[in-house]
Order: C-alpha cells, then sequence, then structure tokens
C-alpha cells in the first residue's frame, strides 16, 4: 500500500474575506516529488503555508507525517516541524548571521551536538549545494542563485522526511535553474526525501515532477502525470501550457461594480 | 465627516489591537521563559548577555554624558530660582531628590527607547519583510522566545544599571557647577546628597525604570511584527516605535510618580 506524507482534504480557506482555496484535495506519496503549478493567485503559497500549520483553514483537513494538523498541540507541532524543511522564494536567510551560521542554526536550536559536530554537518550541507567553502560569506554577498542554494542547504540541515520549495528557479537564469532542478532530483535520489515543489516554470515543472497538481481559482483542476497534464484536454490546463492569456467573460455589472465602488474588495 | 468619524473609529480599533498584540507579547514572553523547556524551546543566555552588553554597556558613554549635562542643567535652574528665597543651599537636596526618582528615569528611558526601541522595531520589522520570522516559524522556533524575550530581558536588566550610573552622574554634575556658590567642596557636597537621599528615592527610579524597559520593549517589538509596505514600511515603524514608546513612557512616569509618591 502506498504510504501518503500529505494528506489534503477538502481544503477551505479565507484571506480576509477573500476564499483562497476552495475545496483543495491533495495526497502526497513517500518518494514523490510533487510539482504545485497555477498561474499567480491561483493558491499554491496559500496551500504551502496550510499544509505547514502556519494558518488556520476555515474548513477541511490536512494531514501530514499521519498527523492531523488541527488535533496537535503546540510542541506537537514543533517537533512536526523538525520534520520538514522549506526552502523560500526569497531564500529567507538570516541577514545577520554568515551563511554558515545560518546553516548551524536549526542544528543548534534543536540538536544537542557539540560545536565541531555541527560544523562539519554544515559545511557537509554547503558540499551538497555545491557552495564549499562559502561558509564565512554574508547572504547578502550572495548572488540570487547561491542563496537559493544556500537557502536549500538549511532546509536540509536537519535531514527533514518532507522538503517544500516556494518558486527555486523563480528569477534565475536558465542554466541557474536547471542546476537548482538537478540539486533537487539529486537530494531525492540520495536522501529520499519527499518534496513539494510549487512553481510556475513549465520546462521545470516538467523536468523534475513525478506527479504535477494543477491548481486554479483555489481549485485543484488536475492531478496526473507529466504526460497526462501535457496531454490534458482542459482549457485553462492548456492555456498554462502554451502560456496563453486568460481570456474571462467580463460580467458587466461586476466590472461597473468594480470601477465606481468606493469600498470595493473583491469577494 | 463621515470618512473622519471612520478614520478615528479605524484608528482607536487599530491601537487597542496594537495593546492587546503588546500585552499579548508580554505574557508569551513570560511563558517561554518558564516553560520553554517543555518545548525545546531554550532561551540562550549568551543571547541575553548580548543584548545586556548592546543595549546597557554600549549605551553607558551617552547616558552619562547626558545625565551629567542633566545635572548641570538642573544646577543652574535651581540656584537661579532658589536665589530669589535665599534658598541656595537646598540646590543640593532638590537635585539629589528630583534626579534619583524623575530625571534620570525619564532621561535615560527616552535616550534608550530612541536607541534600542527603534533598532528592535528596526531589526524585527526588517526581518518581517525578508521572511526570516516565517523561517523561524517554520523551523519550529517560536519567534517571540527568541527575538522578544532576549530583548525584554537585556533591557530589564540593563535599564535599572543604567539609572544608577546615571543618578550618579547627574549629582556628580550639580556638584560640579554648585559646589563654587554653596561654597562645599566636591567631596562634602557628594557626601551630602547620599546622606539626603532614601532608599525609597532611589527605589522609584529603579521601579519606573524596569517599567520603562518593558514599555520599550514591546513598543519597539509590536510595531517591527506589524511592519506592512516593504522598506518604507520599516522606516515607519522605527518612527512610531520611538514616538509611542516615549508618550507610553511620560504617561507611565506620571501615574508612578503619583503612586510611588503616596504616603503609605
Amino acid at each position: 500500500m502506498t504510504k501518503y506524507l500529505i494528506q489534503v482534504d477538502k481544503l477551505v480557506t479565507h484571506y480576509g474575506k477573500r476564499k483562497i482555496l476552495d475545496g483543495v484535495d491533495l495526497k502526497i506519496a513517500e518518494g514523490e516529488i510533487r510539482v504545485i503549478m497555477g498561474g499567480s493567485g491561483s493558491g499554491k503559497s496559500t496551500l504551502l503555508w496550510h499544509i505547514l500549520g502556519l494558518h488556520e483553514a476555515t474548513s477541511g483537513s490536512i494531514n501530514v507525517l499521519g498527523k492531523d494538523l488541527s488535533q496537535l498541540k503546540l510542541n506537537e507541532k514543533h517537533k512536526l516541524l523538525r520534520n520538514i524543511g522549506v526552502s523560500f522564494q526569497s531564500g529567507a536567510l538570516f541577514s545577520s548571521m554568515t551563511v554558515g551560521e545560518n546553516i548551524a542554526f536549526p542544528l543548534k536550536e534543536f540538536t544537542n551536538l557539540d560545536e565541531k559536530t555541527i560544523r562539519i554537518i554544515s559545511r557537509m550541507k554547503l558540499e551538497v549545494v555545491n557552495l564549499g567553502g562559502f561558509q564565512k560569506l554574508m547572504p547578502s554577498q550572495l548572488s540570487g542563485g547561491m542563496t537559493k542554494r544556500a537557502a536549500l542547504a538549511r532546509a536540509i540541515a536537519m535531514d527533514p522526511k518532507l522538503l517544500f520549495f516556494d518558486e527555486p528557479s523563480a528569477g534565475l537564469d536558465p542554466v541557474v535553474a536547471s542546476e537548482i532542478d538537478d540539486l533537487i532530483l539529486k537530494l531525492r535520489d540520495a536522501m529520499g526525501m519527499t518534496m513539494v515543489v510549487v512553481t510556475h516554470e513549465l520546462d521545470s515543472a516538467f523536468k523534475i515532477a513525478d506527479k504535477i497538481t494543477v491548481l486554479d481559482k483555489g481549485k485543484n483542476l488536475l492531478t496526473g502525470t507529466v504526460e497526462e497534464v501535457k496531454n490534458s484536454k482542459i482549457k485553462r490546463v492548456q492555456d498554462l501550457l502554451e502560456r496563453r492569456a486568460r481570456h474571462d467573460t467580463v460580467d458587466p455589472e461586476e466590472y461597473l461594480k468594480r470601477l465606481t465602488q468606493e469600498n470595493y474588495t473583491i469577494s | 465627516m463621515k470618512s473622519t468619524i471612520e478614520n478615528i473609529g479605524s484608528s482607536i480599533i487599530v491601537a487597542i489591537e496594537r495593546l492587546g498584540f503588546a500585552i499579548r507579547l508580554f505574557l508569551d514572553s513570560f511563558y517561554w521563559l518558564f516553560f520553554g523547556r517543555k518545548h525545546k524551546q531554550y532561551l540562550r543566555l549568551s543571547q541575553v548577555f548580548e543584548q545586556v552588553r548592546v543595549i546597557g554597556f554600549d549605551a553607558l558613554p551617552i547616558v552619562m554624558a547626558l545625565a551629567f549635562v542633566v545635572g548641570v542643567m538642573l544646577s543652574i535652574q535651581l540656584l537661579y530660582a532658589f536665589a530669589d528665597f535665599g534658598a541656595e543651599s537646598q540646590v543640593l537636596v532638590a537635585i539629589a531628590k528630583s534626579v534619583t526618582r524623575e530625571f534620570s528615569p525619564l532621561i535615560i528611558g527616552i535616550i534608550i527607547a530612541g536607541r534600542s526601541g527603534a533598532a528592535l522595531a528596526a531589526k524585527i520589522g526588517s526581518q518581517m519583510i525578508s521572511q526570516e520570522i516565517d523561517a523561524l516559524r517554520v523551523m519550529g522556533v517560536v519567534p517571540v522566545r527568541y527575538l522578544v524575550l532576549p530583548a525584554l530581558l537585556g533591557l530589564i536588566i540593563s535599564m535599572p544599571l543604567l539609572i544608577l550610573c546615571a543618578d550618579f552622574m547627574a549629582i556628580l554634575g550639580g556638584a560640579v557647577f554648585s559646589i563654587e556658590s554653596l561654597d562645599m567642596s566636591l567631596f562634602a557636597y557628594l557626601k551630602e546628597s547620599f546622606d539626603v537621599l532614601e532608599v525609597n528615592d532611589i527605589y522609584q527610579g529603579l521601579v519606573k525604570s524596569v517599567v520603562f524597559g518593558i514599555i520599550i520593549a514591546l513598543v519597539g517589538a509590536t510595531t517591527g511584527f506589524n511592519v506592512t509596505g516593504g522598506a518604507e514600511g520599516v522606516g515607519r515603524a522605527t518612527t512610531t516605535a520611538v514616538v509611542a514608546s516615549i508618550a507610553a513612557i511620560v504617561v507611565a512616569d506620571m501615574i508612578f510618580s503619583y503612586f510611588l509618591t503616596q504616603e503609605v
């Protein structure tokens, strides 16, 4: 039987009054690389934050590593988070620490290892992401690609079972983006991690994904293998693949309201 | 008209929200201080010492210099005012009491609000913007325990120590200016000053300084955590932190002066 590390069931979430996710279902098996695709504002990042338990859902359930998030006590949640690594879109490295200190940070916080062991582990993680010898630099001295790789090294510092990437190749040149993709594949093969990658870079998604989930307007439009997604007949998926602009029909009344009402907020 | 009332209403709501947030931060900080071990959320003593160094020790030169100047200023004003009554000799008592009870906590509170309150707001604010706080949370590190608690403890420890130094320097400043008019030696002036001081005078200043320290930490952290709008927002938060904490310090000073001067 397949073991699922993440199970999301009918997740509905709101940001203020605006509905962001509208009944999303998601199942991610152990060892899988799942790419979550979708245009801007489709709710990709929101889904990620909810799976990490950082936001309260309106309804629905989320089960991560066999634990129901809504049932977890605070220290159980913290314990769960130690098995999860997150690589942020901007890197989110601590700007006041060196690269080496950034990677050593989770180890210092949560393990009883001595200084030297921590130093060796953090340098090993830097080697994994091809940044060997860069531990003394400050995050501000790194290029875009190096920042992402350093963030990745920090995310894997605690050898997590589950790894999340928020836009790993956004804003990088094609060569560097491709290097990051290779790194993701290498990590999965070497360490057996399960990965969830949020991206809208098509080339990257097709290269790394075992399965792709396409989100649109807060709904799970399609989940399938790369081939299934490529051959999908769903119009929104095709639009996304062929980079066609969205041609939504305009509701004249709604349009006028948007233009004229003083306190209009989208609902 | 309607929008003015709406604006007043919404800013009152924001103010109440912030107040609630600050109280929550205060309670959370002490929760993590006492129960952090249970959750593997350790408070690092090195972090607290570092804060005491940055907030207290590094501020020592400016604090001592300004306290000295305040002492001189007070003796100028009081010598002038008391001369009308021929009561110059009372300058010594007036300086000793007013400095320890009022001026050094207030002035030092304002200096530290400008120095450390602003720095705390800017630090937390920029970490909010760059998602560093989110990174802490997804690692399972409680931001309050890691960022707010050390600063809060640092301020609670540093403020009274700074006040003691400031008390001495202000009395010294007063002495240097007034010994000639009073025809006293510096040593005699200082000895006399410490003789007229009661424990309660010093104690009042110390109690106030701890309260001001807590205000500075909470206001700084609250404005930092509520930053919106990028780099400009961080700038705005820094200004707000300084203005709001100075306002809160002045009001708290009045309230505490009232209660602490009531005869028991």
